[in-house]
């Protein structure tokens, strides 16, 4: 495995996305909702940040559009100097399929697929992908990897939507709420596995969360607010998730 | 209630492709039933009017010739109420500008004009003139045909002399409701005529003055029709009685009861079909609809909603559906029920169609469609209502998987993900899979069984003008002949072969069965008129004994080697005792076959010949017509080949709209099915499309997925819709079998094809509109909502 893929590059940590005065409205019939009102952030190679705010604060939208799952509405963002703003469909399905990997609140596990083939799901689609059983040993799981969904509790659920976006080697690692449906110990066994990860292959990692303890483990914390960045705060030394609680 | 009745409209409106696809299903099954059953009233309702009005007899004889005065004898015998006699002619017609055979029944009616029984329907012109021995009054088929009008004129040969007739009227007549020269597979309207005229006239011609050669009996109430029957034969025998028959045996009477049997049958057979998926269909929609409105449930138990009232709720839902699909059923078979009326109407003849639809039809037809409907969704409303509040509250546990069989014996291998998911899918639900492959088998058995008869009726037709008769004409003679008549049609130019043979009516009896028909003499090696045995492979006629027909066989019992007593019809009426040397493969009639020279033995009547098969040269048909229209004894002459292309043309609008209707009611179901499955396992698996939409899977990955599955259970389902089909088709030809023709069960690839096709494209279409709304996932909702 390339660990020092993308961390030791020139001078200085390498821009992965940048972000110029990025706004999203949604129209809901005569109402326009302002989700972003423009947001001008970098992410770095092999950072991990955390994106904190209250529900409505847009940090969710920020991620889609980071994703590639939603379109900006105005401003600018770039992916690797790529502007994500001017891509189609198929761009952004290439983009998701090539270089992102998704956590997300509810797993989103396939109900007919067992661990592994959930997690070879997106391996057989990937340039060069891990193996799914290294993928499953990364979150700990290599002994589950033949249970189906339904038999896994929903922390093991999780590291296995863990495995599966690591799984393709991506180049940034995009969670929204990796907690929010589990209790606080399964939580730091999830955090565990993302940290690990980000540590151990180097991908930029952005993590959505509301809960501010979380914000501990990161290398910098984006504080949002009605669609504004509010603050950035960078933490001088990481925690481990093990000394987290809430 | 007000609140949860505005729920069920938004709910169905929200639904209404769906409720859509099974209102039509509803709809077909309901517009085929009232369709066939309408049609079948309407026409029983016409022909019992028109019989009544019109005093259709209810017994026929036909003699040799008897003086008037037996007629009062007649009247003598127990159950007779009325008796007419008659003087029936078979003539030759010479039509301007229609160079091809055209025969004729000339028919007497009373000086007066007016018959006692089968009273004519005068539509055009007036009745015949008594004092004027050259009017006629003809067939409105025929004049149709023809273009004839009142004052138009037709040449004619009667007992043998050219006769210029003039048309002074059309007519109709109970009895030739359906115009078929006896023998005959089809009506041919252009090629045989029914003809009145004044018995005067015409008993002079035929040297009938004071006597008849045909009589009409109505029955008095309750008297039966058997004891008239065999008064009459003994009284007329000595006359030259040809054996008299009921009006279940007279050919029109006869073909108008087989049509109605055929259109009872199929309104048991298709509407059912159609009910029964659109049980399935609401039973898939309904429980679907039920699970994912568990929480609702559960809120309006929570408020105190009893059990009753939520089972009301979704029954509200169902019927709404089924109603508006009877409703549409209904209104489609009225305008179905009607255009095939009219097909009909082409084909029988009747001075008026009385078009109705029995209330008590449309009430039946409901009521079905809605008790089954019920029963297909009884148990998911029932679990519905039972449903205790705070269960209903929890989602439904997660669906579990197995591995599937295909990967315990160890294909697993070789499968990619998405095909693991579609083959999961699948076996994980068995009983829906097998539900779904079993409606979509349904459709394309449907459109079998819908344009089956178009296969059996080319394979009769090849059978019988292609296998059995070979020869380019066929000549009657007016009497039997001698053999030199043989030459005299040899000798005619552009005559290339000829072959005689012996036509005998008579009675076949074995034990305490019989059949009347004829007794067909023909040439050993006859190349024109072959038999054919089980296997269709021609076969001679032996030397001895007599061969029967397959269905007769088993119609009398009897088995080759067994005595069967032939009782003669004409001539000094011998009664013959002959072994049954075998059964031969016949679709059309029932006959018994002999030796030429045996069959003139046993009759005692040196060589005689009742006509000859020709083969000609096509350069000289039309003055072999010529020709055949001067000659005395010829009586007609019939072509195979205008047999052939008029029983096509006769059929061809029939066969065509049964074929039409047969693939939109098939194309329905397939739709119907396969377009509710796949908007169900759409709302099903959104969830999980969108997430490996997510993933980076493009719109065609998941959409093989997705429509990789439905394209599975389409294709599966082709092969039992065909054993399917082929079994009702097999259902329906048994049920039709008759003396008059047996069908084979034959299904041309192209049907099978065509069937197939329509399955395909319907899968296809509802895979598309279903794939419209796939294109358009809502990736960012799917993440933000747990299941």
């Amino acid at each position: 495995m390339d660990i020092t893929r993308l961390q030791n590059d020139s001078s200085g940590p390498r821009i992965v996305f940048r972000t110029r005065c990025l706004t999203k409205v949604y129209e809901m019939g005569a109402l326009k909702v302002h989700a972003l009102r423009g947001i001008d952030l970098e992410f770095y190679a092999g950072e991990l940040v955390v994106l904190l705010g209250p529900s409505g604060s847009g940090k969710s939208t920020l991620l889609n559009i980071l994703g590639g799952l939603d379109t900006a509405s105005g401003g600018q963002v770039t992916y690797l100097g790529k502007d994500l703003t001017r891509a189609g469909d198929r761009e952004l399905t290439e983009y998701r399929r090539y270089h992102v990997g998704f956590v997300f609140q509810f797993y989103n596990l396939i109900p007919s697929l067992t661990a592994i083939e959930n997690v070879a799901v997106v391996t057989e689609i990937a340039n060069k992908p891990m193996k799914p059983e290294d993928a499953l040993a990364v979150v700990g799981l290599a002994d589950r990897q033949d249970h189906f969904p339904s038999q896994l509790s929903g922390g093991e659920q999780q590291r296995v939507a863990i495995a599966r976006a690591i799984s393709k080697n991506p180049d940034v690692l995009l969670c929204d709420e990796p907690t929010g449906a589990l209790d606080s110990a399964t939580g730091v066994v999830v955090l565990e596995a993302l940290e690990r990860v980000n540590r151990e292959l180097g991908t930029t990692t952005v993590i959505i969360t509301h809960n501010v303890d979380i914000a501990g483990m990161a290398d910098r914390v984006v504080h949002l607010s009605n669609g504004l960045v509010t603050t950035i705060h960078k933490n001088t030394s990481r925690k481990s998730p093990a000394d987290l609680h809430w | 209630m007000k609140a949860l009745d505005h729920k069920l409209w938004r709910d169905l409106w929200k639904m209404k492709g769906q409720a859509l696809a099974i209102c039509l299903v509803i709809a077909s099954g309901v517009c085929t039933y009232v369709m066939l059953i309408s049609t079948m009233q309407s026409l029983n309702v016409t022909r019992d009017m028109f019989y009544g009005d019109y005093g259709f007899s209810d017994v026929f004889a036909p003699l040799k010739r008897a003086p008037e005065n037996v007629a009062r004898r007649v009247t003598e015998i127990p159950g007779v109420s009325q008796v007419e006699t008659r003087v029936v002619a078979n003539v030759k017609l010479d039509v301007r500008g229609f160079p091809e055979p055209v025969n004729a029944r000339l028919q007497s009616i009373p000086d007066d004009g007016k018959p006692v029984l089968n009273r004519l329907f005068i539509r055009r012109g007036r009745s015949v003139d008594p004092a004027k021995d050259n009017e006629v009054i003809v067939s409105e088929a025929f004049a149709d045909a023809h273009r004839f009008s009142p004052g138009d004129s037709l040449g004619a040969v009667i007992n043998g002399r050219w006769k210029t007739l003039v048309i002074v009227g059309i007519a109709l007549s109970p009895e030739f409701v359906l115009q078929t020269r006896p023998g005959a597979i089809s009506p041919d309207y252009k090629r045989y005529a029914i003809l009145w005229m004044g018995r005067t006239p015409l008993g002079t011609a035929y040297n009938m003055k004071g006597a008849f050669n045909d009589l009409v009996v109505t029955l008095s109430p309750g008297a039966r029709a058997e004891d008239v029957i065999s008064g009459l034969d003994n009284l007329l025998e000595r006359y030259g009685g040809l054996g008299a028959y009921s009006r279940e045996n007279q050919i029109s009477h006869r073909f108008l009861t087989e049509e109605f049997k055929q259109l009872q049958r199929s309104a048991q057979i298709f509407p059912v079909i159609f009910i029964a998926v659109a049980g399935f269909l609401l039973n898939v929609v309904i429980s679907r609809t039920v699970s994912t409105q568990r929480d609702q449930i559960a809120a309006l138990k929570a408020f105190g909603y009893d059990n009753l009232s939520i089972g009301i709720h979704y029954v509200k839902m169902v019927l709404l559906i089924v109603l508006i699909g009877v409703a549409i059923g209904i209104g489609a078979g009225i305008w179905l029920g009607r255009g095939l009326g009219r097909i009909y109407m082409e084909f029988y003849r009747f001075p008026y169609l009385m078009y109705e639809l029995k209330p008590s039809v449309a009430i039946t037809a409901g009521m079905i469609s809605i008790f089954s409907a019920l029963a297909g969704t009884l148990f998911s409303v029932r679990a519905a209502s039972l449903l205790p509040p705070a269960e209903a509250m929890r989602p439904e546990p997660p669906a579990r998987f197995r591995r599937t069989v295909l990967e315990h014996i160890g294909l697993g291998r070789v499968l990619s993900q998405p095909t693991r998911i579609i083959l999961r899918n699948m076996e994980r639900r068995p009983v829906k899979t097998m539900l779904t492959v079993t409606g979509i088998s349904l459709s394309s058995a449907v459109m079998i069984a819908g344009m089956f008869s178009k296969d059996a009726v080319d394979f009769m037709v090849d059978v019988q003008f292609r296998l059995h008769h070979r020869e380019d004409m066929s000549v009657t003679f007016v009497d039997p002949a001698s053999k030199k008549a043989l030459y005299e049609l040899k000798r005619m130019r552009g005559v290339v072969y000829a072959e005689p043979f012996r036509s005998v009516p008579c009675r076949l009896r074995f034990g305490h069965r019989s059949y009347r028909t004829s007794v067909e003499g023909i040439e050993q090696g006859s190349r024109l008129y072959r038999l054919l045995d089980m296997s269709l492979q021609a076969i001679d006629v032996p030397r001895s004994g007599i061969i029967l027909t397959d269905y007769l066989g088993s119609m009398l019992g009897i088995r080759g080697g067994d005595m069967l007593t032939v009782e003669v019809l004409e001539g000094n009426r011998p009664e013959i005792r002959v072994p049954v040397a075998g059964l031969v493969k016949q679709y059309i009639g029932l006959m018994g076959f002999m030796d030429l020279s045996e069959l003139n033995k046993v009759m005692k009547e040196g060589n005689a010949i009742s006509g000859a098969y020709l083969s000609v040269d096509e350069k000289y048909r039309p003055e072999i017509y010529r020709r055949l229209v001067e000659m005395p004894r010829v009586a007609g002459a019939v072509v195979r080949k205008d047999e052939i292309r008029n029983f096509y043309e006769t059929q061809a609008e029939a066969l065509l709209f049964f074929t039409f209707v047969a693939s939109v009611l098939g194309g329905i179901i397939a739709f119907g099915v396969v377009y509710n499955s796949a908007r169900i396992s759409l709302a099903e698996r959104s969830r999980e499309l969108a997430s490996l939409r997510v993933l980076g899977y493009t719109r065609g990955e998941i959409s093989y997925i997705f429509l990789g599955e439905l394209a599975c259970l389409t294709l599966v389902s082709i092969p039992p819709g065909f054993v399917i089909g082929k079994g009702i088709c097999i259902y329906v030809a048994k049920a039709l079998e008759s003396d008059l023709f047996r069908i084979p069960v034959i299904i041309g690839n192209g049907t099978y094809a065509l069937a197939a096709a329509v399955v395909l494209v319907s899968a296809c279409l509802s895979g598309l509109i279903v794939r419209h709304r796939l294109d358009h996932l809502d990736l960012v909702a799917v993440l933000k909502t747990k299941e």
